[in-house]
């Protein structure tokens, strides 16, 4: 089959993030988002970057999607620099930002039509498949408005991944939603990553959810944002976010947040 | 077929009123016509064919006007939504200007282009083209930026992003630029037709005139109705279909 080749996994992606530090400076006062901060994925990892608001967590996934540029250091994928966005890394924000001009063909097609070497008839299997991958071929015809919450997230998810992206950035996806509709979207996003195998990097201020699907979780601390403490997650997949063991590791992560929580409340 | 009914009634006690009005005798058959004496107007200039000819000269104008007016506007009014140089200057002529009733440019259009079609054409454009500019300037700066920036993060950027994601998002203010583009065009080619006599065909404001002239009020009212009648049509057929588009796509209720 011909399109076969664009569905083949290609070798992940390796990210390096280099001493890098990124500030906000408005008329009145500056805030170090990220102060020199340091972090290496490797291929095919899940990694959860956690921490309260203001932690700088988000900065960092707008760096390495290419939206924004460092003050300082070096963030490379694959060996590349990052210097703007590119295809290999796709992302997936809060809002779901579908267009609502574009049923949901039309809104994974997107990215597809910007790659050069597909017809039309490859860019249309690709887009069926992953709009089946994330469960809604039945609505491949829908509007946008039409969707519900949870529904608009998974076509987010496929949109982001129809280009085959080699790394995902996912900026707090699941936050609007509801408990069931994300645990759901929980076992599915595990479902999707073991098939799909691709280098995520989310970011969430639930640690629960850090832990549910995180091969690591990065905690983070604001003002400067700093990256506090790296967690391995070694429990076996698929991960049930309301298991004890999980909740465990919930329980220790947390700990690690509080006594910086109530320092930031003294100061 | 209820809603049809109703509007049927009203318009039906519109028409009744009137003829109760005249039959009062209050103002002289010459100031205000039995609605008969306006049907027979309407049906010996159909019959004539000066109302067709009237209306087809009317519209070709209007058309042409309107939709150069439309194709420089809406490119122009994406540019000033994009950048603050063309937003100083440009943007700020267009706000100046459509405050500008489209009548005004009649005696300049006369002056520039004498009792010409290039006349009419000149204030057809002029009345479409700043509220056509604005309303996708307006609309293409209230766009969420997320649009864009998820748009980068697949690869687009530049013109792609601006045909793709740009305009399309803006669509809904596009189109209610064009129809209130349209109000304007259509009134300012009635006012310019009314104002001057061209030689070269005698649109629907120069039968208004004339029955002005005549003193025949059965024309003024039956050329009044006919150019509701084509507004009201135009937007039926020209407008409606993409509103109810933009409805069913972006989930906004009517």
């Amino acid at each position: 089959m011909s399109t076969s080749p664009e569905l083949i996994n290609q070798p992940p992606a390796k990210l390096v993030i280099d001493h890098v530090t990124k500030s906000f400076k408005s008329q009145r006062s500056s805030l170090t988002a990220l102060d020199d901060v340091s972090l290496d994925v490797s291929e095919g990892e899940f990694v959860c970057l956690v921490g309260p608001s203001g932690c700088g967590k988000s900065t960092l996934l707008n760096l390495i999607a290419g939206l924004d540029t460092p003050e300082s250091g070096t963030l490379a994928s694959d060996g590349r620099p990052i210097t703007g966005t590119g295809r290999e890394r796709g992302v997936m924000f809060q809002e779901h930002a579908l267009f609502p001009w574009l049923d949901v063909l039309g809104n994974v097609l997107f990215g597809l039509k910007l790659k050069p070497h597909l017809n039309k008839a490859e860019r249309i299997e690709i887009a069926k498949y992953y709009i089946e991958l994330v469960g809604l071929g039945r609505f491949i015809h829908a509007n946008v408005h039409e969707l519900s919450g949870g529904m608009k997230q998974r076509v987010a998810l496929a949109r982001a991944l129809a280009p085959n992206p080699r790394l995902l950035c996912m900026d707090e996806p699941f936050a609007a939603l509801d408990a069931m509709t994300r645990e759901q979207l929980y076992a599915d996003l595990q479902g999707i990553w073991s098939k799909r195998k691709k280098t995520i990097i989310f970011v969430t201020h639930n640690v629960r959810e850090a832990v549910c699907l995180g091969d690591r979780v990065v905690l983070f601390s604001p003002n400067p944002g700093r990256i506090r403490e790296q967690f391995l997650i070694d429990l076996p997949r698929p991960r049930d976010i309301n298991s004890v063991e999980l909740a465990e590791h919930a329980t220790r992560i947390t700990r690690a947040l509080k006594p910086h929580t109530v320092q930031t409340v003294a100061e | 077929m209820k809603r049809s009914l109703v509007a049927f009634l009203f318009f039906a006690s519109l028409i009744a009123l009137w003829q109760i009005l005249v039959s009062a005798q209050i103002w002289s058959p010459v100031l205000l016509p039995p609605p008969l004496d306006v049907a027979r107007y309407l049906g010996q200039a159909i019959s004539d064919g000066s109302l067709l000819e009237g209306s087809v000269v009317t519209l070709k104008r209007l058309f042409l006007g309107y939709v150069i007016g439309c194709l420089i506007g809406l490119p122009l009014g994406l540019a000033t939504s994009r950048s603050k140089y063309l937003s100083d200057t440009i943007g700020v002529l267009a706000l100046g200007l459509q405050t500008l009733p489209s009548v005004c440019w009649v005696p300049l259009a006369l002056l520039w282009f004498g009792q010409s079609e290039a006349a009419m054409l000149f204030v057809v454009i002029m009345g479409t083209l700043w509220s056509v500019l604005i309303a996708v300037d307006n609309g293409a700066r209230s766009l969420p930026p997320i649009y864009v920036r998820a748009a980068r993060t697949m690869g687009s950027s530049g013109l792609h992003t601006l045909a793709m994601v740009i305009l399309p998002a803006s669509l809904p203010f596009v189109v209610s630029g064009m129809k209130q583009g349209w109000a304007f065009a259509w009134r300012s080619l009635m006012a310019a037709e009314i104002y001057v006599t061209l030689l070269t065909g005698y649109g629907l404001g120069h039968l208004l005139h004339f029955g002005r002239e005549l003193n025949a009020m059965d024309q003024v009212i039956g050329v009044m109705l006919v150019i509701i009648f084509i507004g009201l049509a135009a937007d039926k057929t020209l407008f409606s279909p993409w509103e109810r588009f933009l409805h069913r796509r972006w989930g906004t209720t009517t």
